[in-house]
């Protein structure tokens, strides 16, 4: 057995509850976030956007805008270079526009000035000449022959020919004989489906501060889920060595992936080293909304043939999706996901991406998996509906299992479906009562979880405590975890323990916290960064004692002799061990780097009770219960907590939240009062269920928890508005004018 | 812009400071006198993260202009414990993982001092619609209504 | 821009009379510091009126009450006498934002910023309140419905003020009533809303009734014809029908991102029939 496999053990701390080491900073205003860093000499930086959807650039004049007073550089895209690579491209074009102007908010120019003010007066001094050109915001017009070319020349060569120009990709997955599988189903349905595009909607804007110095060294501090990610768009785009920019994450307000990726950071260094000094640069909540974020909006075709006795015999998924003004490849996951959750003998899904003028899309909690499953769900409720069949029995009928050939071509291993099918089937929520215009809703929800490049570093200090050094930026208590896999690894209380997030100069490489990896891969190198400097220990004791390394092991946080041949020693504790490092061989360190392999996938089944005011077409969640698998959960408060935001996130996608365009390109809601997210008032508490499947590829058994709860949502709120209501809604949100009209189309 | 002088108290201290007539509260306080513990969300009130009190009323303090400040009273996050010993609220948010990403924290914090002094027992319902204008993402609110109703039951000695 | 924090109406009056640039007039300020940020506003002079002695001030009058300009939502809501009497005109006000904003946001504001979906409104119209005016020019009474000219536009002269909002006293058995229909349950701007303002007879009918509709045309709607199909009866359900379609009928709403027009007309019948059950029921329980 492979030393990161799993093996099972009786834990003494992974699976408590202690205090986050970041808490008192968090509550007492002291921990530092993006915005609230600030440096000597330090400028100020605002941004110029297009006013129009689509739109070239005939011409920018910054001259008036660089006269004004304390007004001390101006960037536009002639500032920065044109990469050859097509991501890196796409990225820079992102951060600042060159030839056109792609959505409406896309950056044209920005300015650093010794105030805000003096910034903002510039902005207005900077003259564009557009010529505005025909835009295209809805995916559907965008896929039509002769809809506005968003980008030409940028379809990869598996789109079918003869499609529109703004369709970038095409994917395929499946297996099987569709048509046999249909023509042995005793129903067929296929509908369509529509969703918004929403916004991660964290709720602290990206902001950085950006030092340049003279002779070519840089520092950024930013908000981000991923310190080295953000050194390795930067560097390349200013055409920086790697080891020149030092990025230090700040604490993050929220990200949920939309801090995965640059959007203003390359602009704020071109501003610095243009200016000579420090520049912050934070953006407004209507630059968050118009510039950064959102999601793919999409369009998907479902059909799914079953039999009266509740087997699915085919299902096919056509999925069109856009990632706004460039190419997206997140219709794959969309496409992969779709299915995932039942064994299939004939399954496929297609999908598209299409390219709209909308800003380019980021990575969201499940990256396009909440929408294919949720138009996936629907159909299945809806034949359980047909047959009068339970919707959870069918599910249980159809689940993957160990051995399962999933849709997406992987044989799975052990995962948990069945038993989160089974814990909602027992519990009293899936058997209480239901009032009038009540409905329940129900579920699977799925993510493949991710591992990744990993590094972490662990000292044993002289005096018995430890620090961890660890590459990802804590964005919903994984310090806390942390400390948890290094205690308990180690055998030392937790409170021993300090667990940082390095920047950038102080550890090797750590992909993005993205993909629910942390708990996962910085888990597990932990764990083996621990036995590492546990082996290190073992060694001196031996050294100490005058016997052989090998006969010594680590029990309950100390060194003994392992068995009678050894030897009879006293046991040394890692304090002992640490306080006499210096005369055994100096620091003891433990360290492991790794591409963590085995992330082992999540799945989730959701269980909702709403009510539809019949008359306004307004939807309440009434109870709303989780069940999710987690392998084991290391800090079960914080596994909760992921398993509750991610509902609520899926809560608010289902009824509310969208970004609204108008017939002339502009997102009409950039703000937190008509893009809505959920607020305390429209919720009941969040109760979860969790389910430990250990995952075979993680020494304590730890399956990511962070993505797979936005999953079920919402199908669960939809299929429950559907059973209150006798309508089955099939666009994103179901907000209350889209209701209450289909209620009275209904009669 | 002239500057205005403005003299006013902060967490019980006088506190003397120079603004623009246009600079918010919010602005003052992070960068004129850096109390960075109030957030800015979204500027307009819609988010709650730059919540302080002025003369006992929860207020955004991006709504607020720094020259209103002229004699006020005011109370920031940074002003909620005691010294060293956190406020039963601060306590309870982290013995009951009532934040993940903490940006929200400060601003519900505040606010939810403001409800326990006007009602000391709330029902989950008036603390659900009390903190409606405080907005958490990362949350679902769930471990904050309970942690606020553990605090409160702590203070009312129940 | 200029700050200026008045010390009386007359002197806000004379600095707002007298300034050639843009000027406004900060109370609350939940509305205009949001447009400073935006860059909506670029005003030269911000008067600020909430040190003007009387301003913060509800005072008991002919049987009602006088609320100053910049009496705050929370201020009216801790307001016993106000609650009781006014009920409906309470709740309206203070659905505006959250607390945060309440604890700062005035009625009289929120009728000067004359937006058609504002809160307060309605239930001041069906109210039948008075808004009392100071200008150049002295000071004069004007009924809530006269104020408001269209969207972000109001009936005052320049270097006019609010200086105070009258609730008129009424009977024991009366009440009223504010519902608005949001997507979510806090933190929205009003799709469609209701005042009903109703007082009932001694043999339980309407005797009298007020009903106002908001964010279904450019100003606050009388729904006169309403009041008239409920006056004499007890709202039973075919009444309650019958006064839903008369408001349908005068709604003269927008499409735009809160709503379809569609949306809005019915809305608003189903908010107003709701409204007067409540108003109905809050009478009959004081009696």
């Amino acid at each position: 057995m492979a030393l990161d496999a799993y093996q099972k053990r009786e834990f003494k701390q992974v699976g408590t509850r202690p205090n986050r080491p970041d808490g008192v900073d968090k509550v007492t205003g002291r921990a530092m976030y993006g915005a609230d860093v600030t440096a000597p000499g330090m400028l100020h930086a605002k941004v110029l956007r297009s006013p129009h959807a689509h739109a070239r650039i005939r011409s920018i004049d910054t001259s008036a805008a660089e006269a004004l007073p304390g007004v001390k550089a101006v960037v536009t895209s002639a500032d920065f270079g044109v990469p050859e690579d097509a991501f890196l491209l796409d990225v820079q074009d992102h951060c600042m526009a060159r030839e056109k102007a792609l959505y409406d908010g896309h950056a044209v120019a920005a300015v650093a000035a010794t105030s805000i003010a003096a910034a903002k007066a510039a902005l207005k001094l900077i003259k564009v000449d557009y010529e505005v050109l025909p835009h295209v915001t809805d995916l559907d017009e965008a896929m039509k022959p002769g809809a506005p070319v968003v980008q030409a020349g940028r379809a990869f060569e598996n789109v079918p020919a003869g499609m529109s120009e703004n369709v970038t990709h095409h994917c395929e997955f499946g297996h099987g004989d569709l048509e046999a599988g249909f023509a042995k189903a005793d129903h067929v349905i296929e509908r369509s489906f529509k969703t918004a595009a929403t916004h991660q909607g964290y709720i602290e804007p990206n902001a950085c501060l950006a030092s340049v110095t003279a002779d070519g060294k840089a520092d950024l501090w930013v908000c981000t889920q991923g310190q080295f990610f953000y050194r390795t768009l930067c560097s390349a785009i200013l055409g920086m060595e790697a080891s020149q920019l030092r990025v230090t994450a700040s604490e993050i307000g929220g990200g949920f992936g939309g801090k995965t990726m640059v959007y203003m950071e390359p602009v704020a260094l071109a501003l610095s080293r243009k200016a000579g000094r420090p520049v912050k640069l934070v953006l407004t909540r209507d630059e968050v909304f118009r510039a950064t974020g959102p999601t793919v909006s999409s369009s998907m075709d479902i059909k799914i043939g079953m039999t009266k006795d509740g087997r699915i015999t085919a299902a096919q998924a056509r999925l069109r999706y856009s990632g706004g003004a460039f190419h997206c490849g997140t219709v794959d996951f969309g496409a992969q996901a779709a299915f995932a959750a039942y064994d299939l003998d004939a399954v496929r899904s297609l999908g598209w991406n299409v390219m709209t003028n909308r800003p380019k899309e980021s990575a969201y909690r499940a990256p396009g998996a909440p929408l294919s499953i949720y138009a996936v769900e629907s159909v299945v409720d809806e034949l359980c509906q047909h047959f009068g069949l339970d919707p959870l029995e069918v599910r249980l009928k159809n689940a993957a299992d160990k051995g399962t050939k999933s849709s997406y071509g992987p044989t799975f291993d052990q995962i948990g479906l069945k038993a989160t099918l089974e814990a909602a089937k027992a519990h009293p929520h899936y058997a209480a009562p239901l009032g009038p215009n009540q409905g329940r809703g129900l579920s699977c929800g799925f993510w493949f979880n991710f591992g990744g490049n990993t590094c972490v570093s662990l000292s044993v200090n002289t005096d018995g405590t430890v620090g961890v050094t660890e590459g990802n930026p804590d964005i919903g208590g994984s310090r806390a975890s942390i400390s948890l896999m290094a205690a308990e690894e180690l055998g030392i209380p937790y409170d021993k323990i300090r667990t940082i997030v390095a920047d950038t100069s102080s550890l090797g490489y750590n992909d993005v916290t993205d993909g629910s990896r942390v708990t996962f891969a910085v888990g597990l190198a932990t764990i083996k960064a621990a036995r590492d400097a546990i082996k290190k220990m073992c060694s001196r004791a031996a050294k100490i004692w005058g016997i052989d390394e090998d006969a010594v092991e680590w029990v309950d946080g100390a060194a003994v002799p392992a068995g009678p041949n050894a030897g009879k020693f006293p046991p040394m504790t890692l304090a002992e061990i640490a306080a006499v490092s210096a005369e055994t061989g100096g620091p003891i360190c433990g360290h492991h780097e790794v591409n963590a392999d085995g992330a082992g996938v999540s799945f989730g089944v959701h269980l909702c009770d709403i009510e539809v005011d019949p008359e306004t077409g307004a939807t309440k969640v009434l109870r709303y219960t989780v069940f999710q698998d987690a392998g084991k959960a290391v800090h079960p408060s914080y596994v909760e907590g992921q398993m509750q935001g991610g509902a609520v996130q899926g809560i608010g996608w289902a009824l509310n939240e969208e970004y609204i365009y108008g017939a002339d390109g502009k997102l009409q809601n950039p703000g937190f009062l008509d893009y809505r997210i959920p607020v305390a008032s429209d919720l009941p508490m969040i109760d979860t269920v969790i389910l430990e499947i250990p995952n075979p590829g993680h020494p304590y058994g730890v399956r990511g928890v962070g993505e797979t709860g936005i999953v079920p949502p919402l199908a669960a709120i939809a299929n429950a508005v559907s059973r209150a209501v006798g309508v089955r809604m099939t666009e994103l949100p179901m907000s209350p004018p889209k209701l209450q009209k289909a209620l009275a189309e209904k009669g | 812009m002239k500057t205005i002088q403005v003299s006013t108290t902060i967490n019980g201290d006088p506190v003397e400071f120079i603004c623009t007539p246009d600079e918010t509260l919010l602005d003052v306080l992070r960068n004129r006198l850096s109390l960075t513990g109030a957030k800015e969300g979204c500027g307009t009130g819609d988010c709650g993260a730059c919540s302080v009190t002025v003369n006992g009323r929860l207020v955004c303090s991006c709504l607020v202009l720094g020259a209103e400040a002229q004699d006020a009273e005011i109370s920031t996050i940074e002003g909620m414990a005691d010294g060293d010993t956190l406020h039963p609220l601060q306590r309870a948010f982290i013995e009951h993982a009532a934040l993940q990403c903490g940006i929200c924290t400060p601003g519900i914090l505040v606010a939810a001092k403001a409800l326990l002094e006007k009602n000391p027992d709330p029902t989950e319902e008036e603390l659900r619609y009390w903190l409606a204008g405080n907005l958490c993402r990362c949350t679902g609110y769930d471990k904050i209504i309970r942690a606020v109703q553990v605090a409160a039951a702590e203070m009312r000695g129940a | 821009m200029q700050y200026v924090a008045a010390k009386t109406a007359d002197e806000a009056v004379a600095l707002l009379a007298g300034h050639s640039g843009m000027a406004r007039v900060l109370a609350g300020g939940t509305d205009l510091l949001v447009q400073l940020k935006s860059g909506m506003v670029e005003p030269d002079l911000v008067v600020d009126i909430k040190r003007i002695p009387g301003m913060r001030d509800i005072t008991p009058e002919a049987g009602g009450f006088r609320v100053g300009a910049a009496v705050s939502g929370a201020e009216l809501g801790e307001h016993a006498g106000v609650c009781a009497m006014w009920p409906g005109v309470v709740e309206g006000f203070n659905l505006i934002g959250s607390t945060q904003v309440q604890g700062r946001a005035t009625m009289a504001g929120n009728l000067c910023n004359a937006s058609p979906a504002g809160d307060a409104v309605p239930s001041l119209v069906a109210a039948g309140a008075t808004v009392r005016v100071q200008g150049p020019n002295g000071t004069r009474d004007v009924p809530i419905l006269e104020i408001p000219a269209g969207p972000g536009r109001t009936t005052l002269a320049k270097g006019e003020i609010v200086t105070s909002i009258f609730l008129p006293g009424r009977p024991d058995r009366a009440s009223d009533a504010y519902l608005r229909f949001i997507p979510r349950t806090e933190m929205d701007i009003a799709v469609a809303s209701a005042g009903v303002s109703l007082v009932l007879g001694s043999d339980g009918t309407v005797e009298s009734a007020r009903v106002a509709l908001g964010a279904v045309a450019p100003t606050i709607l009388l729904a006169e014809e309403a009041a008239k199909v409920i006056t004499g009866t007890r709202l039973d359900d075919e009444t309650l029908a019958r006064m839903a379609t008369a408001c349908e009928a005068i709604c003269k709403p927008i499409d735009d991102k809160r709503g379809t027009v569609e949306f809005r007309t019915r809305t608003a019948g189903v908010l107003a029939k709701r409204a007067a059950r409540i108003a109905y029921d809050r009478a009959g329980a004081k009696a």
